[in-house]
């Protein structure tokens, strides 16, 4: 899968979570900004690395910002963003959730 | 989760698709149905994400006891394929439509409820079906919109869109829904389903609130929409028999045994004719205690 724009989604509202997804070539690389980040940025991470992973994304620059999502919002956030960045968004890829 | 076609249906809360802080806590206030919307709350660019998020939200979080409806995209829109065959994955219990108008519109959704069925190993039948009543149009075809289906759970009308159709606009006294609201409610009866009341979206009007609710409570409804969380009791104490209501229930099922007895279907209790109709309406106002939990199993009223 190709990521051919960079793509956002989420929003910064309390339980939500903004993910932006930008090309790549060294891997998943996420850079996560979280109140929580010392007791959950491991948690946060794993969520987003193996939703992409589980889309066909093996190299991406992805940049979150956590207002204390839940995992079902991460990974619906994590693969809407990624279904936008590769412009495949008429086809939701449920199987991935 | 599966399909239910009789239940306590007081309470039907919307809730905004995209917003997970909202429908992560929708469960706790004890809606009888919550109803997730991909359509009206959900803002056009936002329509592919509140549909991953609903999907995922339905297949993790604990809604309690609420039953779980979806308001899908109309299907006039880009949307609707996609948001009928995510949910039918995703195990809803209701699929809603929005803006009916024929009997063809629900067939149509049988159809690609059931190709979704097919392609994701769904039971058939397993997913109900609601229809919002939203035009003049869909108020005059609303008693074939009614049985169009055996899976139609409930028709809804839908105030704010009727009355725009009807180049008018929502009064305090409601004179402009007449109409509309008898309409829909007698196609509900007749076809044996579920009749689910406008929402009232001006919270500060307690009074005004109430008035409605009393009102569509009178006419016959089952429920009302809700758009606020604080509306859940107060319509709870609209549709709940009171205790002296459970009572005279109960003494009416007492006097018709009595009457039975002695071969009769007719009794006098208190001087008023006790007969069928009475009797229904008495086993009526006992399901509805014992669903709200007002009474035991014996019948017994629980004090609070």
């Amino acid at each position: 899968m190709e990521i051919k724009t960079t793509a956002v989604a989420g929003t910064l509202e309390s339980s939500d979570i903004q993910i932006m997804i930008s090309k790549g070539s060294n891997g998943i690389e996420i850079d996560l900004d979280s109140e929580v980040k010392k007791a959950y940025g491991d948690q946060i991470n794993g969520v987003i690395e193996s939703t992409l992973k589980d889309f066909g994304l093996t190299d991406a620059k992805v940049k979150a910002v956590d207002k204390g999502a839940l995992d079902c919002v991460i990974k619906a956030r994590t693969l809407a963003a990624a279904q936008r960045a590769t412009e495949t968004t008429d086809q939701p890829a449920l199987e991935v959730l | 989760m599966t399909y239910t076609k009789k239940r306590l249906r007081r309470t039907m809360m919307f809730v905004p698709g995209n917003n997970p802080a909202m429908i992560k806590d929708a469960g706790i206030y004890g809606a009888d149905s919550i109803m997730l919307d991909l359509e009206d709350s959900v803002s056009l660019p936002q329509k592919d994400a509140a549909r991953l998020l609903v999907y995922e939200a339905v297949k993790t979080v604990d809604f309690g006891n609420s039953e779980i409806v979806v308001r899908v995209n109309g299907q006039d829109t880009p949307y609707y394929d996609q948001d009928v065959r995510a949910m039918v994955k995703a195990g809803v219990d209701v699929i809603r439509l929005p803006k009916t108008e024929t009997a063809d519109m629900i067939h149509k959704l049988i159809k690609d409820m059931e190709a979704a069925e097919d392609e994701f190993g769904v039971k058939k039948g397993s997913i109900g079906v609601m229809a919002a009543i939203e035009s003049a149009k869909g108020v005059l075809n609303a008693p074939e919109i009614a049985v169009s289906t055996p899976l139609m759970m409930g028709m809804a009308v839908s105030g704010e869109d009727y009355t725009s159709d009807m180049h008018t606009h929502r009064y305090p006294d409601g004179r402009e829904m007449e109409f509309a609201r008898n309409m829909v409610l007698h196609a509900c009866r007749a076809a044996d389903i579920y009749a689910f009341d406008s929402v009232f979206s001006d919270m500060n009007d307690t009074e005004g609130f109430y008035r409605e609710t009393n009102y569509i409570h009178e006419l016959g409804y089952d429920g009302k929409s809700l758009v606020n969380p604080r509306q859940i009791p107060m319509v709870n104490k609209v549709f709940n028999p009171t205790k002296a209501q459970i009572e005279q229930a109960k003494n009416v099922q007492n006097a018709i045994r009595e009457a039975r007895a002695k071969g009769s279907g007719v009794i006098s209790m208190n001087g008023k004719m006790v007969d069928k109709p009475v009797v229904e309406r008495a086993d009526r106002v006992l399901s509805i205690a014992k669903a709200s939990n007002l009474i035991d199993e014996e019948g017994n009223y629980i004090e609070k």
